[in-house]
């Protein structure tokens, strides 16, 4: 295990390199989902100030 | 030859619908896809014989430059579909994909510097590669920064749009910068004429996590692209069913 978590001297590039990726892949979720939320939030503000809402 | 699929998916219910049935059809293959090809790149290829366990920052690396070239071809592609028939939900698509492509290209150019020290012995270089590259991310930002700029959703989707198409000549500048100028970047050795130039058992799970990212991006793009519709969309009525669930 400590053989693996040191890459072979390299674990100063390789992780920061996965880290810096996967942050990138979780956010790209969490934001287009926040957006997707929003958004639907925003439309039912609509359809309620036009009194559209069943 | 009938084009009914092709107003179908012009159509922004019709598009709100098929994406919310969509997105799990990507993303579940997608997460598989990236957790195999994590495991094969990290565990289960072999050292590089030059740069040892260093060159497993391919994994990350590539998929996120594919991610930048391939999604920015996308907006170009939805934004000039979107401008020449007018389709409000080809505009959508092209907004949808700059910020995931803006990110990617960010986690390139990191990525890359930090490959790029160990084995190059420089974080940064002006190289064509990289200043490229970085023009890259400068177009994703302009064009949301662009976006944002303009409050009316019809003239920000026209004039991004141009912005878009424009800026495309930067991606095969990027893709070809490493055969025709000097470069400290190496050629490419997966996505070139003829065999790859890497051993199997690296570059299968390098082509997985490729085939994930597209997947996933997929996923992302059509969740984004529902916002995207929903907020075009101010009066429709369909927009009361899609809300209410």
């Amino acid at each position: 295990m400590k053989e693996f978590l040191d890459m072979g001297g390299y674990a100063a590039f390789v992780w920061p390199a996965y880290l810096v990726t996967l942050t990138v892949v979780v956010l790209n979720i969490v934001w287009a989902r926040r957006a997707l939320a929003r958004s639907r939030a925003e439309a039912r503000r609509r359809l309620d100030v036009r009194g559209e809402r069943p | 030859m009938t084009w009914t699929w092709f107003h179908r998916l012009a159509s922004p219910p019709y598009v709100y619908g098929l994406a919310a049935r969509l997105t799990p059809w990507f993303a579940w293959p997608a997460a598989l896809l990236i957790v195999a090809g994590l495991w094969g790149g990290l565990v289960l290829a072999p050292p590089d014989y030059q740069q040892g366990d260093g060159f497993r920052i391919i994994y990350v690396h590539a998929p996120s430059a594919w991610m930048s070239l391939m999604v920015y071809t996308t907006m170009a592609v939805a934004a000039a579909v979107g401008l020449i028939w007018r389709i409000k939900v080809a505009h959508a698509v092209a907004a949808s994909c700059a910020p995931i492509g803006a990110s990617f290209t960010f986690a390139a150019l990191v990525t890359g510097a930090l490959w790029g020290e160990p084995m190059w012995g420089t974080y940064w270089e002006w190289d064509p590669r990289l200043t490229s590259e970085l023009v890259l991310l400068f177009l994703y930002l302009g064009y949301m920064g662009l976006r944002a700029g303009i409050d009316d959703t019809q003239r920000a989707d026209r004039a991004s749009a141009l912005l878009a198409v424009v800026g495309v000549v930067n991606v095969p500048i990027i893709h070809y910068s490493v055969t025709w100028w000097n470069s400290l970047h190496q050629a490419p050795s997966v996505m070139r004429l003829g065999k790859p130039t890497i051993s199997a058992a690296m570059l299968l799970p390098l082509l997985m996590m490729l085939l994930g990212f597209t997947l996933y991006f997929v996923a992302v793009l059509l969740v984004r692209l529902r916002s995207e519709v929903l907020a075009r969309e101010r009066t429709a009525s369909w927009i009361r069913e899609a809300v209410s669930a």
